[in-house]
């Protein structure tokens, strides 16, 4: 009932804000592009024979000397750049998912976990968290990425790691608060087993606060992985982010040659901008106190 | 109060020592250092003898033992790449870093306050909610890519300020600095602007919000009934009051800044410990990686320090207990 009542309110505020449209408009560009982008995609952009040497550098083609089978323009091994994006795009927008869900599990494990038996391993688990949080995001991550070498399953562990620790800290912060409510005492007289109270009756009363930051976080984590890859420590050559693809244009900027940078750097922005842009509704709606 | 200060420097010993056991420990997982320091074309007996030479042979503990006792004394042992010592490298790239994140930090300053105390004074005005959309935008560019753009622009395009490197310097007080030539800061300025959209955007966010909340407050309508000037209310009464998470945000984006510097550096060929870093993780030069990384620890830990002092210093409401 709850449920369904905030639903609907949360509907209409949604319907009458303009910024909340533009987001998740974005965000559903984004998400069709993950789904179906190689299907749309002009060309397979790591199909050597699709390939052609002699279509390099070419500029978009409302350009002079534009190709019309280029939209953006190519790269130095004739690639479409519109291509390399569509397929870019997936990579950046997988990996910021797929690590948000995997530090959003871990983080939030060990939150209930602390929270929930206090003691030395609250003790112990917040500790790390207070020493990990004194260091930016994005130093931790390279710094562990320059000791695991290049690749995706390397970067979704780096970023795990980098993660894990906002929703460790809010969920342990909530948790306190619940296990002293009267539901939890009844549910621990009813004789229920620790690991079934955490599960049923406390995790569903936490997680609220952490949809906004695992939404927001997925912006974060999509512009780190940008930067790694930049640096050459993120994603290999071979399955290459939007970050890598600017990369690759930044050897060539100096020659005047910047579609193959300017491209995939406004598509970041844009599903960054997006992300926040709905995350920033979120957090109105469901943190009214912060209206 | 002394026992608080006691207290927190145990803290940072103790932050220190952990970061010191993480470090070596992911260290020694990268790799076998033996091969950065001898010719390829060695025998196995020189190997060996170098294995020796570098403690290698030792068991894990002992190696921890071997490295904390040099951490302590300051010694982080030779660049495998530059054979001088590490310390020196990064002491000698640090001001370099710190000129570009200073000007960075007072580019944000000065830009983000004066709109955040507009956009918190004045919430519902279409030029607030521009530099709210704007601020959000600063949040969602990738930074190097915003330096590239700015290389394009600047330097390819309309050829108005160089694309890389640090200019012409002049020593003050055995320190190189830039800032104080007209190349030098032709120089500073692109990567200064690159590295501080994030915190710009960041204070801005933290100012307008702080600005809305204290705004609300009964003294802020006193100000106005008892006649302050508009400037008076919105600096005097509104910001001093709004400041405080400002300042600690300010403290902790300094950090950031440092960290984000790497990229900034590499992007505009800066000559700071951030390239330093940069490069040495491709080389594998690992005494340069830690003493990055210890120093950059310390800094970071000296800074949460000085922001909770000086957060107790403005703000009487809290107590240091």
């Amino acid at each position: 009932m709850m449920g369904q009542l905030l639903a609907s309110q949360f509907f209409y505020n949604w319907r009458r804000n303009l910024s909340a449209i533009a987001g998740s408009a974005i965000i559903l560009v984004c998400v069709l592009i993950v789904l179906f982008g190689p299907l749309v995609s002009p060309q397979n952009p790591y199909d050597l024979t699709q390939l052609n040497l002699l279509d390099s550098y070419k500029p978009p083609a409302w350009i002079e000397g534009g190709d019309p089978r280029y939209l953006l323009g190519t790269d130095g091994q004739g690639r479409d750049v519109l291509s390399s994006i569509l397929y870019g795009t997936r990579v950046s927008a997988l990996i910021g998912i797929a690590a948000m869900l995997m530090a959003c599990t871990i983080g939030t494990t060990l939150g209930l976990l602390a929270g929930f038996y206090g003691g030395r391993l609250d003790a112990f688990i917040m500790r790390v968290a207070d020493i990990q949080l004194s260091f930016p995001s994005m130093l931790i991550a390279l710094f562990l990425m320059s000791a695991f070498g290049t690749g995706i399953d390397k970067v979704l562990i780096a970023l795990t790691l980098v993660g894990w620790v906002v929703y460790a800290r809010t969920v342990r912060g909530s948790t306190l608060g619940e296990i002293q409510k009267e539901y939890v005492q009844a549910a621990r007289v009813a004789g229920l087993r620790d690991a079934k109270i955490i599960r049923r009756h406390v995790l569903p009363n936490v997680l609220t606060p952490l949809i906004v930051i695992a939404t927001v976080q997925v912006g974060t984590f999509i512009l780190i992985e940008a930067s790694l890859s930049f640096l050459g420590v993120g994603v290999p050559i071979t399955q290459p982010s939007l970050g890598l693809l600017i990369k690759n244009g930044f050897d060539v900027l100096f020659s005047g040659l910047w579609w193959t940078s300017v491209f995939p750097g406004l598509m970041i922005m844009a599903m960054v901008f997006g992300i926040n842009l709905f995350g920033d509704f979120l957090r109105d709606e469901l943190n009214p106190r912060l209206k | 109060m002394l026992a608080y200060a006691i207290k927190r420097l145990v803290q940072m010993a103790i932050v220190l020592w952990a970061v010191s056991v993480i470090v070596f420990l992911m260290m020694s997982f990268t790799g076998d250092p033996v091969f950065m320091v001898i010719p390829i074309d060695s025998t196995d007996a020189e190997i060996e003898q170098a294995r020796r030479i570098l403690g290698l042979d030792r068991s894990m503990p002992e190696q921890y033992w071997l490295f904390l006792q040099n951490l302590v004394q300051g010694d982080f042992g030779r660049s495998y790449v530059f054979r001088q010592p590490a310390m020196d490298l990064i002491l000698e790239r640090l001001p370099a870093t710190l000129e570009i994140v200073i000007v960075a930090m007072l580019i944000a300053a000065f830009v983000a306050i004066p709109l955040g105390v507009y956009a918190g004074a004045n919430p519902g005005k279409p030029l607030s909610r521009l530099i709210m959309s704007g601020s959000l935008v600063g949040i969602s560019l990738p930074g190097f890519w915003v330096g590239m753009m700015l290389i394009f622009l600047f330097a390819v395009e309309w050829r108005l300020l160089p694309s890389s490197g640090r200019g012409d310097t002049v020593e003050v007080l055995g320190i190189e600095t830039s800032l104080l030539t007209w190349d030098g800061w032709t120089h500073v300025i692109l990567p200064s602007v690159t590295l501080s959209l994030g915190t710009l955007a960041i204070i801005l966010r933290i100012t307008r919000a702080g600005m809305m909340e204290v705004m609300r407050q009964d003294y802020i309508k006193f100000a106005r009934a008892k006649g302050a000037s508009r400037k008076d209310v919105l600096y005097g009464h509104g910001l001093r009051n709004a400041l405080i998470p400002v300042v600690t945000i300010f403290g902790l984006q300094i950090g950031d800044l440092i960290a984000f510097a790497t990229i900034t550096e590499t992007i505009f060929a800066w000559p700071g410990m951030g390239k330093l870093l940069v490069d040495s993780i491709y080389r594998a030069d690992r005494p340069v990686i830690v003493v990055y990384l210890m120093l950059v620890a310390l800094i970071f830990v000296v800074i949460n320090l000085v922001v909770d002092l000086v957060y107790t210093a403005i703000d009487p409401r809290i107590t240091v207990k």
